[in-house]
């Protein structure tokens, strides 16, 4: 489908060894993906199957050993220099010494933004994670999901074409992870970014894609890769849906089927 | 740096203020009781093993205590009285003196303060720019840390008559002194607080195509502040000890260090003056490390109290 759109993320048999010859760890073997625009997809596995690895080699925080990696047509390092990537990780790296609003400016200053456009910017993100209250308000004298929202309108800041999210709410209770899980569909939603997810939450993998990769261990690679067809918007609603718990019951065989082939190989 | 940590609650800034301001009195009121405890123990001692007390606070004993014990360090000669030392600030400093003894100390305090502001400010900016360059090579780091901790070990003392002979018998000599004692923990203090940023922060930078100056700016130096000032906390009273040690060998007129040197030749006759003169060297370095702890509070009045190095 859509092959008359250009991939956002074109992997082709991309391998990625740690350590020197002799005692090295395969972190990610053949690998092939390939993302298009507006799209969400998750990268599912075990601990160790390297789906942190390959979201870092998609956003050249690591370069892979062999293989090649295309973003918007480009290299992943022009793709950076070019601005094309917002970054959530699991914490939400916020800096103490700015208010809220400063954090999220901060990538507006780097790419040297008037003044003026910026403060408008950072208006209309805070808006977009509503925290337009908290707008002057420190990090810390936020909540752990308040701290990631503002995270999260921070990457969305320079309109990246591509949104990175490195288990962004891993250290939320459940509560407020199926709260931000339907505040990010809204935000994606509304904003038309294309993100790669990294979790090992199965039905927060489920609830938020259009396609769960499923990844295994020991060598790191790609098991299955599964579409999720549920209706959008998706809401609490779809959490009750007969479609959904048979793609949890799916993604979960995948994981274990990869489990298994993984430790008989 | 936040991590998805619990959250504090809405603590106000205005609340902040008043915890401070709070905590400047309760700072100034631990000090008093320090020194009230001080005095105490002191007088204490001479109490016990003192000279003959004929008087005290200026009140005449009749008849005079002995002291039960007769200990050499603790009579009058080697430790005055608290208020024979108070005293002597408000007399003439000499015989032929217009000026009072606290006059004349303050006068030096500032000549002294002078020179060692001047250095500490040198040192600081050397000790950073030092601290940035071993951040950005690790080469550099790696060539010259071990010089830089082998620079401290060299006797102060031993150092302050070349650089005199050098530079001149004046103020610049001092600063230059000072300096030299002030840049070293702002070095260590400083490669540790730049390197001190979240790896995810630097990555964050990275995902941003941040420039080396971008980073340094607006993460390495913020994230490096708190370091920054504990170790200019432990430079505010190094530098007044450094230029008070390059002053009283080397016969820099003018500031405590040739006031220490006078007073200590007329130490059998007048012991409380140079104990007033060391008092004088404490105080300007507790007035020192207090200017700076006012600007730390200034510059970190945002942050959470992380950071306790």
């Amino acid at each position: 489908m859509n092959n008359d759109v250009s991939a956002v993320v074109e992997v082709h048999e991309l391998n990625k060894t740690f350590g020197n010859a002799g005692s090295e760890t395969v972190a990610l073997s053949g690998i092939n993906l390939s993302i298009r625009p507006g799209e969400l997809v998750s990268l599912i596995g075990p601990s160790g199957c390297g789906k942190s690895t390959l979201l870092r080699v998609i956003g050249d925080l690591t370069r892979p050993t062999s293989g090649t990696i295309e973003v918007n047509g480009k290299s992943a390092t022009r793709a950076r220099t070019d601005r094309d990537y917002g970054m959530v990780f699991q914490a939400p790296v916020l800096f103490d010494w700015r208010t809220i609003e400063a954090n999220v400016g901060l990538p507006l200053e780097i790419i040297d933004m008037p003044k003026a456009r910026r403060a408008q910017r950072i208006a209309d993100m805070l808006a977009l994670v509503e925290l337009s209250d908290f707008a002057r308000h420190h990090p810390w004298q936020l909540s752990g999901g308040m701290q990631q929202r503002a995270a999260i309108a921070r990457a969305l800041a320079f309109e990246p074409r591509l949104l990175l999210m490195d288990e962004p709410f891993g250290a939320l209770d459940e509560m407020t992870r199926e709260r931000m899980n339907t505040e990010l569909l809204r935000i994606w939603e509304q904003t038309g970014t294309t993100i790669v997810f990294v979790t090992h939450s199965i039905p927060e993998a489920v609830f938020l894609s259009s396609r769960v990769v499923v990844m295994s261990a020991r060598p790191g690679r790609i098991t299955k890769i599964i579409e999720v067809d549920l209706p959008r918007p998706r809401s609490d609603e779809t959490r009750t849906l007969d479609g959904y718990f048979e793609l949890i019951t799916e993604v979960r065989e995948g994981l274990k089927s990869g489990h298994v082939a993984g430790t008989t190989s | 740096m936040t991590g998805a940590t619990a959250p504090f609650g809405r603590r106000a800034h205005v609340g902040g203020a008043l915890t401070t301001l709070g905590g400047i009195a309760r700072s100034i009121l631990a000090f008093v009781v320090v020194m009230l405890l001080i005095a105490i123990v002191w007088e204490s001692a001479k109490w016990i093993g003192g000279g003959i007390w004929r008087e005290a606070f200026g009140v005449a004993l009749d008849p005079p205590h002995m002291p039960p014990l007769r200990i050499t360090q603790l009579n009058d000669t080697n430790l005055p009285h608290v208020w024979e030392v108070i005293g002597a600030l408000f007399e003439p400093a000499t015989r032929r003196s217009e000026f009072s003894l606290f006059a004349v100390l303050l006068d030096a305090a500032i000549f002294t303060w002078r020179g060692a502001a001047i250095g500490f400010v040198l040192g600081a900016a050397i000790g950073l720019a030092l601290a940035i360059l071993f951040v950005h090579s690790g080469l550099l780091e790696r060539a010259l840390v071990p010089y830089v901790i082998a620079s401290q070990t060299v006797p102060i003392i031993a150092l302050a008559p070349m650089v005199v002979l050098w530079v001149g018998r004046d103020w610049p000599s001092v600063a230059i002194i000072s300096a030299y004692l002030t840049f070293f923990p702002v070095t260590i203090a400083g490669i540790r607080g730049l390197k001190s940023p979240d790896p995810r922060a630097l990555e964050l930078m990275r995902s941003y195509a941040a420039g080396w100056k971008a980073v340094l700016w607006k993460v390495r130096l913020p994230a490096a502040m708190p370091y920054l000032f504990t170790a200019l906390k432990i430079s505010a009273t190094a530098s007044i000890v450094g230029a008070i040690v390059a002053e009283a060998p080397t016969g820099i007129a003018g500031g405590l260090g040739r006031a220490i040197i006078q007073f200590n030749q007329q130490f059998t006759s007048g012991p409380e003056k140079l104990w007033a003169t060391a008092f004088m060297c404490a105080a300007l370095g507790i007035a020192f490390f207090a200017l700076v702890r006012i600007a730390e509070m200034v510059v970190l009045r945002n942050r959470m109290r992380e950071v306790e190095a």
